[in-house]
Formats: structure tokens, C-alpha cells, sequence
């Protein structure tokens, strides 16, 4: 009784705790506002992003190419947009596979528990001492350069972290007495799932997912290093780094720019993870 | 303790075993092999090769002779680099991966702690925020944007370093810097975040309240317990640094494993494969058990739980 007269006495919801601090929120409106931009891009890009124009070849920025243009004269602006679009795609896809995987191999792990649980670790711990390089470039040599199914493999592999986590998370929920209570009830091991688990553990999967994506986009910059990622004239942030340190002397921008694209909406990610982790968890906003 | 590093070890037999017949079928599961080339070779040589280096039995025999000869340190023959065994190619990039990991974990250690401690003892201040917002950028930049850049601030315009090489000291330095400032950044963070979170526990709270100096207070009781996810955080990341890193050697042209990996890898060369992922695994394994053996030390509770 006392804890239900605790909640209403602070009835902060998520977002009023969310909002309580000035950075989070200002990279949430960063990364709404890129990924808005980006998926317009098509719409709204200001030229081409494939088309050349070798007579104009790389410039500066200028009022006409507000980012300039790269070597074979394409506009960076909308270069940027479409890997944008490109790399923001492959992220979310990638983590909701993960995020997927991970949450119901970590739930069920956790509620059948016993040896199963054992088992299930023990088998996350011998796919985690598989060098990632490994299973990435296999997939990327198997897939050839279809991007959606490299990184529906890249997903397939990021879901380690988020099982080991929400397995521990789990199991301290089942010893929980409203749990027992719900058993007590008749409650089916599914209705104890959805009614009790996820709802508790809504706040570390959005965490996890906000770090998750980073990685992904990491992984992704990693492909296209390797000369593995999507095809030219086809463009990723990844990819149009790797080319901007190929002349970042001739045309520092071709590096500078996307690269800043790339660590502002990183940072932005982590800045959201913070915020995130803050407001499902008030305890936490001591220091 | 002797009885619990032992039992480690034989614990990780059976991991290691699985982790060659995954990494096998996995290989042997891409298609195309390690002798299509771009002019396909005349069926019959393709055919003598493949009877060679025994491809043409069954998986399940192959395994069980790459196996048997593993049992005696035999790695197999190389499939794509005739005359060479996968011993004697693995064993001459082995010293340039660990020379090079060594020092950038080091490195890594030596900023990124140090500077972890820093900012969590004065949060929020100066000397929290702008070393913390580097290491930020650091996180969020990738090792082929921060190389370059050192190079051309070192190597080109102050002309100190050589760009790219291998072979004597001084050609460790960029590298190692690159690797080790990239390692650097999320060990700062870690060890910020878990020396404030272990700052607010009641028992620090009573070590100060019965006059311990804050000096000893921050050294003593917060950094040894504080320091245990950081150690935890430091196996893996110095396995992967020792057991070679693509992107860095490329960039700086160094004769490592992690390039000698992803050739392997795109060539099908599968016994190479198996060798080189073979090191990595042992390599992370011996270093997680040197992680929980230094959080044993500083923590003996530890070992009475595990044991």
C-alpha cells in the first residue's frame, strides 16, 4: 500500500524526467531532425547524389554546393543525405534484429532457468569467442554486397550483449514477489512475460537499443573499409569517410564534413542513451 | 587458487574445441574455395589439389584429421600460399600483433585510467568535462579517420615519425598511438562512471566520516573496488588488440595477424582461417582468466564465490 500511495505522490512520467536535463533532449531533436532530413532526401536532396559533373570536379563549399562536391563533382550535400539514409536504415534494422533475438533468448533463458540457463550462457559465451571480424566478413563474402542481408547478419551477431543482460535483468524480476503473486494468480508463464518482464524491462532495451546502433554503424564504417560495403554509386557514411581519408589533403571537407556527421549523431546517440537510462531510473540521477 | 587456475584451463578444452568445428563448418559452408581464382583452373589439376590437401573427404573425416593433427600443434598447410604451413605464417606475425597490441594497451591504460580517476574526482568540473568530451570523440570516431589524421599531423607536417612501415621502434609509434588513444576513450569512461557509483556507497561514506584522508579514500577504498569492471572490460579489449587489428595495420602497413586474418578470409584459405581464429580464442580466453585472477587479487571474495 505504501508504494502505491509512493507513486502517487511523485507522479514525474517518463517524459517530464526525461526532459528534465537540456542534453538528451537535444540530441533526440538532432537525430529527429537528421533521420527526418535523410529519409526525405530523395524529395528534398538538392541534386542528384549520383549524378557527375566531371567538368566541375571537387570545390569547396559554396553557395550553390553547400557542402561542396567530391572528386567526380556530385553534390556532398546530398551524398551525405542518401548515406544518411543508407546508414540510419541498416542501424535500425540491424538492432531491431538484435534487440528481437536477444530479448527473447535472454527471457526465456531466464524463466525456463536451471541447467537451460547454464546451457544458454555457455553457448553465448563460445559464439562471443568467434572473432566478430570473422562472422562479418564471411557473411559479407557469402552475401556479396547485398547490404540489407550483411546486416541482418550484423544483427544477427549484436544480440550477445543484449541476451546476457536482459538474462540477468529476468531472472532478479522472477524472484520478485508481484511475480509470485501473478503465479499464485494462475497467471500463464506467457501472461507473466508480457504483463510483468517486459514492461520491467522496457527501460533496458530502449538503453541498450540507443547503444546498439553505434556499434552497428561502427560495423558498418568497418565493411565499407574493407572495400566490402555497398556498391558505388550507392554511398553509406561509412563509405564516404573512407573516401574522404583517401584525399583529406586535396579536399580536407570530402573527410571533414561527413565525419562530423557521423561522430555528431554517435555522440548524439550516447547523449540519448545517458538520458534514457536517467529517466527510467531516477536513482541513478545523483551524480 | 592454483586449483582454480587449473580448472580453468581444462575448462577451456572443450570451449576451444567448439569453437574449431563451428569456425570449420562455418568456413567450409561459404561457397567457392581457396582455388577459384580468376581464371578458373582445368577441373582435373583442381580435382589433384583438392585430393592433396584431403578437401575431397567428407567434412566429418576432415575434421577429425584437422583435429588429430591440432592435438599435435599441426596447424595443416596453408591453401593458398603453397610451401608455407599455417604454423610457420601464423608464428612470424604473431610477434608484430602482440609487440604492437602490448604497447597500445598499455598506452590505453596509462591515459585512460588516470584520466577516469581525474575526472570522477572533481564531477563536472573542468578537468570532468573537457577530458571527458574527448573521450566521447573518441568513441565516436573510427580508427581509419583518427590514423590518418595523427599521420598527417606527425608524419607529414612535423616530418617526427616515419608515415607507414615496420621493423623498428620507431615505427610503433603511430600505430600504437592510433590504437591506443581509440581504447583509451571508453576505458576513461568506464572507470569515471564506476568510481562515481562506487563513491556513493555507504562504506566510503564512513571511511571519510571517520577521517581517513580523501587522498586514501580515493585510492584505496574507491579505485580497488571501483577498478573491477574496468579490469573486467580490459581481457577482451586486449585480446582483440594482440591478436591483431585490420584496420590499423592497413593504414600504417604493419605485417600483422588481423590483416593476415581477413585476406585468409576472403581467400577461403579455411586452414588459415581456423589458425588465426584459433589464436584469437586462446588469446581471449587466457586473458579473461588473467582479468578475473587480477580482480581476484584485488577482490579475494571473488575467488571464494567462483571456487
Amino acid at each position: 500500500m505504501s508504494e502505491l500511495a509512493l507513486d502517487t505522490a511523485a507522479p514525474a512520467t517518463l517524459w517530464q524526467r526525461f526532459t528534465r536535463k537540456s542534453l538528451p533532449l537535444l540530441a533526440l531533436g538532432f537525430l529527429v531532425i537528421l533521420a527526418t532530413v535523410c529519409f526525405l532526401s530523395p524529395w528534398i536532396s538538392p541534386y542528384d547524389y549520383k549524378s557527375q559533373n566531371l567538368l566541375l570536379g571537387p570545390t569547396s563549399p559554396s553557395a550553390e554546393h553547400w557542402f561542396g562536391t567530391d572528386l567526380l563533382g556530385r553534390d556532398l550535400l546530398s551524398r551525405v543525405l542518401q548515406g544518411g539514409l543508407i546508414s540510419i536504415t541498416v542501424g535500425l534494422i540491424a538492432t531491431l534484429v538484435a534487440l528481437f533475438v536477444g530479448v527473447i533468448y535472454g527471457i526465456v533463458a531466464a524463466e525456463l532457468g536451471g541447467r537451460f540457463e547454464d546451457l544458454s550462457m555457455r553457448v553465448i559465451d563460445i559464439i562471443s569467442t568467434l572473432p566478430l571480424t570473422l562472422i562479418v566478413v564471411l557473411c559479407t563474402v557469402v552475401f556479396g554486397q547485398n547490404i540489407w542481408l550483411i546486416f541482418l547478419a550484423v544483427g544477427g551477431v549484436s544480440w550477445l550483449t543484449m541476451a546476457r543482460i536482459i538474462c540477468t535483468k529476468t531472472r532478479q524480476l522472477k524472484s520478485r514477489q508481484f511475480v509470485d503473486a501473478s503465479v499464485a494468480l494462475g497467471q500463464s508463464r506467457f501472461g507473466i512475460i508480457i504483463h510483468h518482464y517486459l514492461p520491467n524491462l522496457a527501460g533496458t532495451i530502449a538503453v541498450y537499443a540507443t547503444l546498439t546502433i553505434p556499434n552497428v554503424l561502427m560495423l558498418e564504417a568497418f565493411v565499407s573499409f574493407l572495400g566490402l560495403g555497398v556498391k558505388a554509386p550507392m554511398t553509406s557514411w561509412g563509405l564516404l569517410i573512407k573516401e574522404g581519408t583517401d584525399v583529406m589533403e586535396q579536399c580536407p571537407w570530402l573527410l571533414i564534413i561527413p565525419a562530423t556527421t557521423f561522430a555528431l549523431s554517435l555522440l548524439s546517440l550516447s547523449y540519448l542513451g545517458d538520458g534514457l537510462r536517467d529517466a527510467f531510473d531516477p536513482r541513478s540521477n545523483k551524480n | 587458487m592454483f586449483l582454480y587456475v587449473l580448472k580453468r584451463l581444462a575448462e577451456m578444452v572443450p570451449v576451444l574445441l567448439l569453437v574449431v568445428i563451428t569456425t570449420f563448418f562455418l568456413a567450409h559452408a561459404v561457397p567457392g574455395g581457396p582455388f577459384d581464382k580468376e581464371r578458373p583452373l582445368p577441373p582435373e589439376v583442381k580435382l589433384r589439389l583438392e585430393a592433396y590437401y584431403g578437401l575431397d573427404q567428407p567434412l566429418v573425416i576432415q575434421l577429425k584429421n584437422y583435429i588429430k593433427n591440432l592435438l599435435q600443434g599441426d596447424l595443416g598447410p596453408s591453401l593458398k600460399y603453397p610451401g608455407w604451413t599455417v604454423n610457420e605464417i601464423i608464428g612470424s606475425r604473431i610477434p608484430v600483433s602482440a609487440t604492437l597490441g602490448t604497447v597500445s594497451i598499455i598506452l590505453a591504460i596509462l591515459i585512460g585510467i588516470p584520466v577516469g580517476v581525474l575526472a570522477s574526482s572533481y564531477p563536472n568540473s573542468s578537468l570532468d568535462r573537457v577530458p571527458m568530451g574527448f573521450a566521447l570523440l573518441g568513441i565516436c570516431l573510427p580508427a581509419f579517420v583518427l590514423g590518418p589524421i595523427l599521420s598527417l599531423l606527425f608524419s607529414k607536417t612535423l616530418g617526427w615519425l616515419p608515415p607507414c612501415g615496420w621493423g623498428s621502434p620507431i615505427h610503433l609509434i603511430l600505430p600504437a598511438l592510433t590504437l591506443g588513444l581509440i581504447t583509451a576513450a571508453p576505458l576513461a569512461r568506464l572507470t569515471r562512471g564506476e568510481l562515481l557509483e562506487v563513491g556513493q556507497l555507504d562504506y566510503i561514506r564512513t571511511a571519510k566520516a571517520k577521517g581517513i584522508s580523501p587522498f586514501r579514500v580515493r585510492f584505496i577504498h574507491v579505485l580497488r573496488n571501483g577498478i573491477l569492471p574496468v579490469v573486467t572490460y580490459l581481457g577482451p579489449a586486449t585480446a582483440a588488440l594482440v591478436s591483431g587489428t585490420f584496420v590499423v595495420e592497413s593504414l600504417f602497413d604493419v605485417p600483422g595477424l588481423g590483416r593476415l586474418f581477413v585476406t585468409a578470409i576472403i581467400n577461403r584459405d579455411i586452414t588459415l582461417i581456423l589458425g588465426t581464429t584459433l589464436i584469437y580464442a586462446v588469446a581471449l580466453l587466457v586473458l579473461n582468466l588473467i582479468a578475473d585472477l587480477v580482480k581476484a587479487a584485488l577482490d579475494p571474495r571473488l575467488l571464494r564465490k567462483n571456487t
